[in-house]
């Protein structure tokens, strides 16, 4: 069977991260135990939980979002794959989209899979569930794009991981707004399809510009 | 004869040099003016009180706090396009100054707040988004301190100045998409009633002053990082001799 190379780096990295040690289920694993946390320190009161829910789920997706962007680029620049993969035929665009695709197969989608269950433990109200979810699969992606961005930028800095951090977080405040936006809108029975299109055009706009810089600041670091 | 040609470091210098001094100079007498009139000369508001003095601090500094970042990405933009050296060390000389900007923005207006509002601190648009603004300036200033090497960083802080300006505007945006949802404008910082003319020329004798500070130490502090990468380079040639 004769793979298309974009397909197979997608394989690739996906499988790397899914295997012990790749560290995507410990990702995963995080982003529960964050969300789990909040009831602890908040309080079980079930408004209050409802009311936080939509917002502490985002901020959680962002955290394990931002924690497992060092597996991105960073283990391939060390061991020297990232140099193969430059000298590639391949443009270094479409492999930082393949690998960025691979992040997201890891860490967005299963975090949007698991958040219903995450809001309904919240106490978000069965109607709002919908809405949780397809928020998340419009915007765990623009965590990916801009978050790959940053991981391009920090590669070549060692132990970069808080500096990624300080970049990469205030990148995501619109992703977080909007994302956030959709869940309270749909709990207070608000119409979401017009702060849904904003954040999927936030995540199509990351998509565009996210490759171009982040092949620009990998080119840069391995001159 | 072309706008090109300030590129050139040595040129950069030579046309600089004879600037410094003026500018602080004039820099210097304004702020100086400036404040003495908008203490001591101007009447308090009726409603604020003497509290509104604050404003003649707050207001330049604030706006400065968001033009530098512009004034960063052009430079950054310049710099990547054209491969100027100096363009990316103005950039880099213009974070830590626009940070403090923000700072002293952040800082007077919750001193102001206080009073007027009764909190030092309100989750609404302008301040949240002055807030974010903070943290582009000390990522920015974080990926150069990080990077070793002085061309790489300078390469990459542009990309990082170029893609943060834009999000800097989405974050604007969203904040205030954010905050109209939570609450109405009773808190609001927007000045919706006109600066009485009895403010107005000292407001805009500070604002005069505040621009020409930055650009004194702006010029001062890309010159520093002139004469810092020229001894870095010196240096390197005498490890190698």
């Amino acid at each position: 069977m004769v793979r298309s190379p974009f397909a197979a780096l997608v394989r690739r990295d996906t499988r790397l991260a899914l295997r012990l040690g790749g560290g995507g289920a410990v990702g995963i694993a995080f982003f529960v135990l964050a969300v789990v946390l909040i009831p602890l320190g908040v309080g079980r009161e079930t408004a209050t939980l409802a009311r936080i829910a939509g917002g502490v789920l985002w901020v959680a997706a962002l955290l394990a979002a931002l924690l497992s962007l060092d597996r991105l680029f960073q283990a391939d620049y060390e061991d020297g794959s990232l140099d193969q993969l430059m000298l590639a035929p391949m443009p270094l665009e479409q492999v930082v989209l393949a690998k960025t695709i691979a992040h997201w197969l890891t860490t967005g989608l299963p975090m949007t899979l698991i958040a219903p269950v995450l809001g309904a433990m919240l106490q978000l109200p069965d109607t709002a569930l919908p809405a949780l979810v397809l928020a998340m699969a419009a915007g765990t992606p623009a965590l990916s794009f801009i978050g790959a961005i940053g991981a391009a930028i920090t590669v070549g800095v060692r132990r970069g991981g808080l500096l990624l951090s300080i970049l990469v977080l205030p990148l995501y405040i619109p992703t977080l707004v909007f994302g956030a936006r959709v869940v309270e809108h749909a709990l207070l029975g608000l119409s979401t399809a017009g702060v849904m299109g904003l954040l999927g055009g936030l995540t199509l706009f990351a998509a565009a510009l996210s490759p171009f810089a982040s092949a620009l600041a990998l080119r840069i670091n391995a001159r | 004869m072309s706008i090109w040609r300030y590129a050139n470091p040595a040129e950069f210098m030579r046309i600089t040099d004879p600037l410094v001094a003026p500018l602080w100079g004039a820099a210097a007498v304004l702020l100086a003016v400036g404040l003495w009139w908008s203490v001591a000369l101007t009447p308090d508001d009726y409603q604020q009180g003497s509290t509104v003095k604050i404003l003649f601090i707050h207001v330049p500094a604030a706006m400065l706090a968001i033009n530098t970042y512009a004034v960063m990405a052009v430079a950054s933009g310049v710099g990547l396009i054209r491969r100027h050296h100096v363009s990316f060390l103005v950039a880099k000389a213009a974070a830590p100054v626009g940070a403090a900007f923000t700072a002293i923005a952040l800082i007077t207006g919750a001193v102001w707040g206080q009073p007027m509002w009764g909190t030092w601190w309100v989750w609404d648009a302008r301040l949240t988004a002055v807030l974010i603004m903070f943290f582009f300036y000390l990522g920015y200033m974080a990926l150069w301190a990080a990077v070793e090497e002085p061309e790489k960083a300078a390469d990459l802080s542009a990309v990082l100045c170029l893609v943060g300006v834009v999000f800097a505007f989405l974050s604007r945006y969203a904040v205030n998409f954010w905050a109209t949802l939570h609450q109405g404008a009773s808190l609001s910082v927007a000045e919706g009633q006109r600066v009485d003319d009895a403010f107005r020329t000292p407001l805009y004798l500070m604002i005069v002053a505040f621009y020409l500070f930055f650009v004194a130490i702006l010029l001062v502090r890309a010159r520093t990082e002139i004469r810092a990468r020229r001894a870095r380079s010196l240096r390197l040639q005498e490890a190698r001799a």
